[in-house]
């Protein structure tokens, strides 16, 4: 019997390892009525590699509204010193920053998360103990990126560099 | 170019459309958005609080300007692409499907063709 750790208590109809009886037996994995289903997200405990991954999907989908940004600093740029005023102002409004926090911390996840996931179809870093050591280092590194980048810009607004 | 081994080809193994050449068309624009965005990031950082003329004065350098052409290119073709995948995971009616990523992809040209317009009006403009 397979054990299955990471699992919730479930009603015996979809549990994973189908009962006491084996695969093949009455009430067991083939019987059409009681398949067991393959498990999703509201059956997994989560786990850091889950939740990292989610993660990625989200920051990288929150982040092609954020190209809109992109563009409008450029095209403001470009559209002259009023504009980009205009332009300025709007992204240095207490709404504006906190998009900018959000926007920023979920460039620099996907972008380290995304060095993970160039590790991994290169086949390097897949065990186990590896995924959770190169997991929260990417957290950190995250995290540690976004406070850096934050505290630089602050420090060039006050001019003490 | 579909990049996809000889092997591979002759076996009629993986995709049979264009899966290889999307797949390392997202890993290749990761690979070169890993420099571009740390760039951008640092020097929007250094310029944060500067005037007009800071900004036009940078974008007016023909390096940073093929590097923010560069950037454009390659976030909105990782986007769309990127996007695409979570679309065809996720919309089942194919319909729909088929709507929204047309709509993503027409989306990511126009607003990439007004970044590389507004990078070219501040490169050239005197």
């Amino acid at each position: 019997m397979i054990q299955v750790n990471r699992v919730r208590n479930l009603p015996a109809a979809i549990r994973i390892d189908g009962g006491s009886k084996g695969p093949l037996g009455e009430g067991g994995f083939m019987s059409s009525d009681n398949r067991p289903l393959s498990p999703h997200l509201q059956v997994y405990r989560p786990q850091l590699t889950s939740v990292l991954s989610f993660l990625h999907r989200m920051t990288g989908v929150a982040l092609t509204p954020g190209t809109l940004l992109l563009v409008y600093w450029l095209a403001a740029a470009a559209a002259g010193p009023e504009a980009f005023a205009t332009a300025q102002a709007l992204i240095g409004s207490i709404i504006g920053r906190v998009l900018l926090l959000g926007w920023s911390f979920a460039l620099f996840y996907h972008l380290c998360n995304g060095i993970r996931h160039l590790f991994w179809d290169a086949g390097y870093g897949l065990e186990l103990p590896d995924l959770y050591r190169s997991g929260w280092l990417m957290v950190f590194a995250a995290c540690a990126l976004t406070l850096g980048s934050w505290v630089l810009g602050y420090a060039m607004r006050s001019g003490a560099w | 170019m579909s990049r996809r081994s000889p092997l591979g080809r002759v076996r009629g193994l993986g995709s049979a459309k264009e899966g290889a050449g999307h797949w390392w068309g997202l890993r290749f624009s990761a690979l070169a958005l890993i420099p571009l965005t740390l760039w951008f990031a640092a020097s929007v950082a250094v310029m944060s609080g500067a005037g007009y003329e800071t900004v036009r004065a940078w974008a007016a350098s023909p390096l940073v300007a093929g590097l923010l052409l560069l950037l454009i290119v390659a976030v909105f073709y990782h986007g769309a692409r990127g996007l695409q995948e979570v679309i065809e995971d996720y919309v089942p009616r194919k319909s729909v499907k088929f709507t929204a990523i047309l709509a993503v992809q027409a989306a990511s040209i126009v607003l990439g063709l007004t970044g590389v317009l507004s990078v070219l009006l501040l490169l050239f403009r005197v």
